[in-house]
């Protein structure tokens, strides 16, 4: 039988700002190498063709179906899991307490594609209308929560992120102006 | 910090973990395990006549290939009949691998074990099986037909038939002043969770343990079910549920083939072995609900008063009936709803196709029950010229009539006694909330605008806490921190959180010093499951019960430690005080020290509780009635369940051209007893509402006449997004306390979906103008029904 | 659901990857976005041998926009292409086609060219092509050709493109002097594959009249079905009834039923749809400027 077996490429993938060496057949998708070679399993899987957006990643801070990249097509990309949106010291970002504020996650599975996706919307849009709130979340599936608090969370995350900024500000004019 | 958590929406408990991302779902255990692939049938039915494997041996890093050849013992004999009916007849369960025939397409044939998932695929598509198909039965019009049977030895391909009567419905009816016949039809839909079946399996060969993580809403019942399988005893068997990315009912299906074979293929190959199934899979071979036609006849007086009603359906239940006829028989009761009928018949058939199983999925036949009720009442409404809710009004059982018996045997083989309610106070809710009184002229002026809309609305009554029982353990240790366990398992309900607001409360202790574990057979054995909007009911109280009997304890212990009076004490954030007294107090730890007399210290706190710290030398250490430690072990068994109830409406608006449908305003007044967390309550409501829409105008399992499942997936099968939503969900409630448990409790899990078909098939049938009796519908369907009642396209 | 194994190459050159392509030709296919390729490899609807990724061939990703029309080069991701002022200056149509395809985040990776050559009925893109009449360039080691749009599309999922050629560039010719475009589908949900859409060139006279009008069709049939709308509406004002035009779409077009949407349902959304893109199409043409010569 002329069937090909399974070659294997060694590649470098940089996720949440480390390098990792991870050697993978070919046909190794993006999720399953995040899941499994690299055990962080924060970012899951809910249907593999890409509908669902629960395997949702950021690709040079551009949100992308991991279950649609194959892992050696990323060579040398910049990835962004779940794992990374926390600060060093493990203080939840403005999204994820958002969530947290506001009841946006129940069963946790779709949770984060939806993290994800809002981080990088909010990163271009800091300020969105309810509007657009709904259409960033517009192609990520949930089935426990009805999305009614998951808009609020954009919106939340949106104050929050404000208000970070403004306490940086805050802090630097404190700095910059010394008593 | 003080103040009564029970009421307030604290904030979960989960979150911080799952947001993280640091979630542990089943496939994100078991690194070391190999993997599965099934083989599965294409065929809705055939014969098996030959598999050959021998193509597949040669795929890298395969392990193992079983068929129903290498299932011997219990393993070979068919998966369990879970709930046996007298009525149940003709039960068919399928076997864990397929063993002649297979009845639905999507079967288990074969298990295939590999390193990983890719090559266990690669070696399952190099499996060769030989078929000889049989003619497929597909549909209610065919199973009743039954020009061909889906099971050659049952005659009629009728799995049941169920009687249930109240009064003469027949005479009732010839009797009546008015009578009206529906036909009525529920499409197949499904539950859908995010995330898929999974099981996870370990054999301890040196202790002779099997340890089994599945995602599932029973582990109690998965793990009993394993050891009957695998000819292990109970004991050493343990279950334990990941988290769980949703369940909807779907997961308390057990055992599932991959339950019982991925143990087995563990204990056989000695490496932990793990199946998680795909989007794909999950379509064709788990499980659906839903499908049913109706025929119902309703006699009614002048002010629309029900006078006699007798129904007869046929429930589409699949290629085998693991779940038994609790569908269709919560279908049969739960069909009364809020309303007093006097002469009551219904029949049904529950009919095999050669289709995917039909268990249980939210609502559980609930929907059907009142798609039938409902439709109904419109039709009255329709028939007499007057008000939806006059006529449901006039029907009402009243406050003051609870508990109120509808005579009829309920799906925990009680009888259907509703407990409380006040139907009549939710419907005023529901009409302010909705402003109803104002919609005639509403629709007046926009069907002046050249629009067309419509205001439907349902009411449903919900019987929730079934038993037979839930427990609950809650242990203070000797750091204070208090450990709660029960049986039943989460999906996202929040129940971390909730019960531990209920121990907080009862103990008086920081929310932050609970730990809540559920579903783990090690922590907590005696349990039934997660389903019927039971868990807050059963185990909450089970729970509370159990903290009770902590608190009593801890206050014996700590009057002996204080030298005061058991009733003068009071607990406040983990310290045990004498009220008025400052200074006289002790912290939770010490209680837990105390409490258990120690002859070795094995740290600086443990040296209190030796016997020459502390002590009665005149009486024994432990005395007779009581045990070492502060433990509390309780359960809740109900008489009967206890029944919430809600009415919805929901405001569509259809466009002339497209026949698009669009909610603009959907409305849900919802009693649901006490609330432990309403922030929890009314996300479930979100979430049940959510698949409500979804159930009522786009999901369908779209079957074709050779048993071909033809959406298997999310591009075709079609969960709403945000922009299928309305923007809010206005919700108002009673709480109306349940006087059956003793928080006063109530299920809320399914409240949001159970009357979404009626309630939708009342607003369209409002803005188009004629009856709509079939659900779901898609503007297709809207498009085509507009031109049977003789509208041309513009 | 996981792919079966494949060889793997990835070129850095357009010369390399139709080396590549000449040497594995039938067996081979080309990963660009793979927003659609992927899917199919791993529901196993597909297996080629081998597959060559070209996302390294950076002289694929370009947009140019220009007094001829719009060039895309196969790397262009539809997101890039959308967000171009440039683009959306010089055909509208393409921009206003391309807010609809999947969601933003299928669109930060697929590209614009891969859309038009994976050739699926239910594509804007095609449909945007051919009723613009424009064309794809293709690279091959024997040579470079350009496949006018209506020798493309040759069946669903099907085009014209020999395994051994690699597409290069989609052209989308400028729109002509007073004319004006519209896209409208619908779908079920938001993002899904559409159940009709059409999208209309309409050309005016000197008195604003309709000289012209053709529509593009998605989603009613094998291939992008291209329909002149020009007879029962030619001469009339821009701002007149136009809505024989619809008529006509809905006469011509035969579309098939699926689970979604009888056939009947879909020629009256193609009446629907027609009627108010034609209606758009011809008042913008009535309001654009003159296209400036050069």
């Amino acid at each position: 039988m002329a069937e090909p077996q399974d070659e294997l490429h060694e590649i470098t993938l940089y996720v949440n700002g480390i390098p990792h060496e991870v050697t993978v057949p070919a046909r190794r998708l993006l999720s399953d190498c995040l899941r499994h070679d690299l055990r962080l399993t924060g970012t899951h899987v809910g249907c593999e063709h890409g509908v669902c957006g629960a395997c949702t990643v950021l690709v040079g801070g551009v949100p992308m179906r991991s279950c649609l990249l194959l892992a050696v097509s990323m060579h040398g990309e910049r990835i962004t899991t779940v794992e990374g949106l926390a600060g060093p010291d493990g203080t939840l970002s403005p999204v994820q307490r958002a969530f947290a504020d506001c009841h946006a996650l129940q069963c946790g599975f779709c949770t984060p594609g939806f993290l994800t996706t809002i981080t990088a919307a909010l990163a271009e849009n800091p300020a969105p209308s309810r509007e657009q709130a709904r259409e960033i979340i517009g192609g990520n599936l949930c089935r426990c929560t009805g999305y009614q608090n998951i808009v609020a969370a954009v919106l939340r995350a949106a104050e929050l992120g404000q208000a970070e900024l403004r306490e940086a500000e805050i802090q630097q004019e404190q700095q910059g102006d010394p008593a | 910090m003080t103040g009564k958590l029970v009421g307030e929406p604290v904030k979960r408990v989960e979150d911080p973990r799952l947001l993280a991302g640091h979630g542990r779902y089943l496939d994100d255990l078991g690194h070391d395990a190999v993997e599965v692939a099934v083989l599965r049938s294409p065929h809705a039915h055939a014969q098996i006549l030959d598999i050959d494997v021998s193509a597949a041996l040669d795929v890298p890093g395969l392990l193992a290939i079983y068929t129903y050849e290498d299932l011997t013992g219990p393993l070979a004999e068919p998966l369990p009949l879970l709930i046996p009916h007298p009525a149940l007849t003709h039960g068919r369960t399928q076997y864990a691998l397929a063993r002649d025939e297979v009845n639905y397409a999507g079967e288990a044939i074969a298990l295939v074990v590999a390193e990983n998932r890719y090559l266990a695929e690669d070696a399952v598509q190099r499996i060769v099986v030989s078929y000889q198909p049989l003619p497929a039965v597909v549909g209610v019009a065919a199973a009743r037909a039954a020009e061909h049977l889906v099971h050659p030895d049952v005659p009629g391909n009728v799995a049941a038939n169920l009687v249930q009567e109240v009064g003469d419905a027949a005479s009732a009816l010839a009797a009546a002043p008015h009578r009206l016949e529906l036909e009525l039809a529920v499409e197949r839909s499904a539950s859908m969770p995010l995330e898929g079946r999974g099981v996870l399996a370990r054999w301890d060969a040196d202790a002779g343990r099997l340890r089994i993580w599945t995602s599932t809403q029973t582990s109690t019942g998965v793990r009993a079910a394993v050891a009957v399988k695998l000819g292990l005893e109970l004991g050493q068997v343990e279950v334990i549920t990941p988290d769980v990315g949703g369940g909807f009912g779907v997961k308390i299906v057990h055992p599932w083939p991959e339950e019982v074979l991925v143990p087995f293929a563990a204990r056989n190959l000695g490496r932990p072995v793990k199946f998680t199934e795909d989007r794909r899979e999950h379509f064709i071979a788990a499980a659906h609900e839903r499908g049913q036609l109706q025929h119902v006849e309703v006699g009614f007086d002048d002010d629309g008063r029900l006078l006699g009603m007798s129904v007869r359906f046929w429930h589409d239940n699949g290629a085998y009936l693991p779940y038994g006829i609790i569908v269709p028989i919560i279908t049969s009761t739960q069909l009364l709803g809020p309303y007093k009928l006097p002469a009551y018949r219904v029949e049904f058939d529950s009919l095999y196709t050669n289709t995917v199983i039909v268990t249980p999925y939210r609502g559980a036949g609930r929907p059907q029950g009142v798609f039938a009720m409902e439709r109904t009442m419109d039709a009255i409404a329709d028939c007499l010229q007057l008000d939806r809710t006059q006529v449901r009004a006039v029907n009402f059982i009243q406050p003051d009539e609870m508990p109120y018996d509808q005579g009829l045997i309920f799906q925990d083989g009680r009888p259907l006694v509703y407990d409380s309610g006040d139907f009549p106070a939710s419907l005023e809710k529901l009409k302010k909330l909705v402003d109803w009184d104002s919609w005639t002229s509403y629709q007046a002026a926009a069907r002046a605008d050249g629009r067309r809309v419509g205001l439907g609305i349902a009411c449903y009554v919900e019987g929730t806490g079934v038993g037979p029982y839930e427990g609950g353990h809650v242990q203070v240790e000797t750091s204070g921190k208090v450990k709660v366990a029960t049986g039943l398992t989460s999906q996202g309900q929040g129940h971390q959180t909730a019960f531990a607001q209920i121990v907080a409360d009862e103990l008086g202790v920081p929310l932050a010093d609970v730990e809540v574990v559920t579903g783990d057979t090690r922590r907590f054995p005696y349990a039934v499951g997660t389903f019927a909007s039971r868990a807050a009911v059963m185990s909450g109280s089970a729970i509370a019960l159990a903290a009770r009997a902590a608190r009593a304890k801890i206050l014996k212990v700590a009057a002996d430690a204080l030298e005061a009076d058991p009733a003068d004490l009071e607990i406040v954030d983990g310290r045990v005080r004498v009220a008025g007294v400052p200074g006289a107090e002790i912290s939770l730890g010490t209680v837990a020290v105390l409490a258990n007399p120690l002859r070795y210290a094995f740290d600086e706190a443990s040296k209190a509780a030796t016997q020459f710290a502390v002590g009665d030398p005149d009486a024994a250490p432990v005395p007779e009635d009581d045990e070492p430690g502060i433990e509390g072990r309780d359960y809740y068994s109900p008489l009967r369940s206890t029944f919430a109830n809600g009415m919805h409406a929901v405001m569509v608006e259809t466009d002339p051209d497209t026949a698009e449908i669009r909610v603009l305003r959907y409305c849900v007044v919802h009693d649901c007893g006490t609330l432990i967390n309403p922030m929890i309550v009314e996300g479930q409501v979100h979430g049940g509402v959510a698949q409500g829409i979804g159930g009522a105008l786009y999901e369908r399992m779209a079957y074709d006449e050779a048993g071909q499942l033809q959406n298997a997936s999310f591009m075709d099968f079609l969960m709403p997004y945000v922009s299928e939503m309305p923007d809010g969900i206005e919700i108002d409630h009673l709480e109306t306390p349940s006087p059956l448990n003793p928080l006063g409790i109530k299920g809320a899990g399914e409240a949001g979906v159970i009357p979404s078909a009626a309630v939708f098939a009342s607003a369209i049938s409002d803005a188009e103008g004629f009856q709509i009796t079939s659900m779901p519908i898609s503007p297709s369907e809207l498009f085509e029904l507009r031109r049977q009642q003789g509208e041309s396209p513009s | 659901m996981k792919p079966p194994a494949f060889r793997y190459s990835r070129p850095g050159s357009v010369a390399e990857a139709v080396r590549l392509l000449a040497e594995h030709g039938p067996a081979a296919k080309v990963l660009a976005g793979g927003q659609s390729l992927i899917p199919l490899l791993s529901m196993r609807l597909a297996e080629p041998g081998r597959l060559i990724d070209i996302n390294s061939i950076a002289e694929l990703d370009y947009r140019h926009a220009d007094s001829d029309g719009v060039r895309v080069g196969a790397l262009a991701r539809h997101s890039a292409v959308l967000a171009d002022p440039a683009v959306a200056a010089r055909q509208p149509l393409l921009t206003a086609a391309l807010r609809h395809v999947a969601h933003p985040t299928i669109r930060n990776r697929g590209t614009s060219l891969g859309s038009i050559v994976h050739a699926d009925p239910a594509g804007e893109l095609p449909a945007v092509l051919s009723v613009l009449a424009g064309s794809v360039t293709a690279v091959s080691t024997t040579g470079r050709r350009t496949i006018p749009a209506d020798q493309l599309f040759t069946g669903p999922l099907e085009t014209s493109l020999r395994p051994d050629e690699l597409a290069v560039e989609a052209f989308f010719p400028a729109l002509p002097a007073r004319s004006g475009t519209a896209f409208a589908e619908l779908s079920r949900r938001h993002g899904d594959y559409a159940l009709c859409g059409v999208a209309v060139l309409v050309e005016l006279d000197a008195e604003l009249r309709i000289r012209t009008a053709r529509a593009g069709y998605l989603s009613m049939a094998a291939t992008p079905q291209v329909v002149d709308l020009t007879e029962p509406i030619a001469g009339r004002p821009h701002d007149a009834d136009l809505g024989a035009a619809a008529e006509l779409a809905a006469d011509t077009l035969e579309p098939e039923p699926d689970i979604h949407a009888s056939a009947e349902y879909r020629r009256q959304l193609a009446r629907v749809l027609t009627g108010r893109a034609v209606a758009e199409a011809a008042q913008r043409a009535a309001t654009s400027e003159a296209v400036a010569d050069g």
